[in-house]
């Protein structure tokens, strides 16, 4: 049975980091539990030592940084978004993932005004749109701007860095009525294609912005063919989905795929199907705004689940 | 004998408010409220010129859910509106590109 799991608003004490190795992933203090499969915690190393002897890397994502929001919850998404990328560059990662909704109106001004503020990321990143980013132009405006060097037609990528094997999905294109995230059998197609051939001891990472799989189906989040994709990644012993999308943290793992959303660098969004709340953005003080926005950070171990760590932008 | 001659309009004013427009839109007005068409099923005589407007801070779409795209907004941010003139009879869906789960029906007569 996959658990889903809603994770606390807290931050990961730093301290935490410095332990060799963790009986189980159950942070005792803060409650929170971490990347269970099947209900049973599993054990992995840490520590700078073994980091390095198996040659694994560090990378970060961040996602829906809308810029060009202006309600009252966050006037100014660009000096929340440079809070995020600082926070980011003093971890100095591999890499780092944006999984969409760059902008909040797919206009001109947003991209460029996005453009200007990532300049600030000192590491590569590679990016995936949100349907934000696509409004009424299939992705044009957004690929020209964010497309990856390697993209196929439709706007996917793959990879390879860090002995980690990299998937950007496109899923908020050609959307139907009445639908969710859609990948489409092409995409599919070429998924199936990309991973042939790949050693099932190969660490996979899946970036898209809508989860693929179905958080609410009344609130729109999920990815009708997501499932299709999951099932093609099923036979890897490490398989990391990121996603953005729904502005908080949620985690399922059905066995060795481990599906995680992020939070927004920009406002929070209601937990889901909540009595008398929308998909829409979530009013809060202004004293809280930051404790629900935040950043990613990944830990590729080995053919290992990636270890994620989620800190809010009111962490010290 | 004051007081009651200035409760009297502020009470018919409540009343006016209430009947014409807290119960019910316009006849040919959607709104988007809560990421939903609000009313999501209209009917209007053929002419009318339907018009949405989006309350929500989310921006959104009204999009004809058929390949004719008959008709398309931009994308439409909080306050902003987008109206489009039904003269032909017929049953009209159509959906929010950005979050395609919302949809709305004009049946024009």
């Amino acid at each position: 049975m996959p658990e889903q799991t809603t994770l606390p608003d807290r931050d990961v004490p730093e301290s935490t980091a410095r332990r060799k190795a963790l009986k189980c992933m159950m942070w005792g203090s803060a409650g929170v539990l971490w990347a269970v499969s099947g209900g049973v915690p599993r054990p992995f190393q840490l520590g700078g030592t073994a980091l390095a002897a198996t040659g694994d890397f560090t990378f970060m994502q961040i996602s829906d940084t809308h810029i060009g929001f202006k309600a009252p919850i966050n006037p100014e998404p660009g000096a929340t978004l440079k809070d995020a990328l600082a926070r980011v560059n003093g971890v100095k990662p591999a890499l780092l993932l944006h999984t969409g909704d760059v902008t909040h109106l797919t206009k001109p001004e947003e991209f460029e005004m996005a453009a200007a503020i990532m300049k600030d990321a000192k590491m590569e990143t590679h990016y995936v749109p949100g349907e934000h980013d696509t409004i009424n132009d299939d992705g044009k405006s957004f690929f020209e701007r964010f497309g990856h060097d390697k993209r196929a037609q439709g706007g996917w990528y793959s990879f390879d860095q860090g002995g980690v094997h990299f998937i950007g999905l496109v899923n908020v294109v050609n959307l139907r009525p009445g639908g969710l995230g859609y990948l489409g059998p092409d995409q599919l197609a070429w998924l199936a294609a990309d991973l042939k051939g790949k050693t099932a001891s190969t660490p996979i990472v899946v970036f898209a912005h809508m989860p693929l799989w179905t958080v609410s189906a009344n609130w729109g989040w999920g990815t009708d063919d997501g499932a299709q994709a999951i099932e093609s990644l099923k036979r890897f012993g490490s398989v990391t989905v990121l996603n953005g999308h729904i502005h908080q943290v949620i985690q399922k793992v059905e066995g060795n795929v481990s599906l995680r959303t992020a939070y927004s660098t920009a406002f929070p969004q209601a937990a889901p199907d909540t009595p008398g709340a929308g998909p829409g953005p979530l009013k809060v003080e202004a004293d809280k705004l930051k404790s629900m926005l935040g950043v990613r950070r990944v830990d590729v171990v080995g053919d290992k689940p990636a270890m994620m760590t989620d800190t809010t932008l009111a962490a010290a | 004998m004051l007081a009651a001659t200035m409760a009297l309009p502020l009470l018919a004013g409540t009343w006016a408010g209430w009947s014409s427009f807290a119960a019910t839109p316009a006849p040919n007005e959607v709104a988007i409220d809560d990421s939903a068409f609000s009313p999501a099923n209209i009917t209007v005589p053929r002419g009318t010129k339907v018009t949405w407007i989006n309350k929500d801070y989310d921006p959104h779409t009204v999009v004809d859910a058929t390949d004719a795209k008959l008709f398309k907004s931009p994308a439409l941010d909080t306050d902003e509106s987008f109206a489009f003139t039904f003269n032909e009879a017929g049953t009209f869906k159509y959906f929010c590109t950005i979050h395609p789960r919302m949809q709305g029906t004009v049946i024009v007569q």
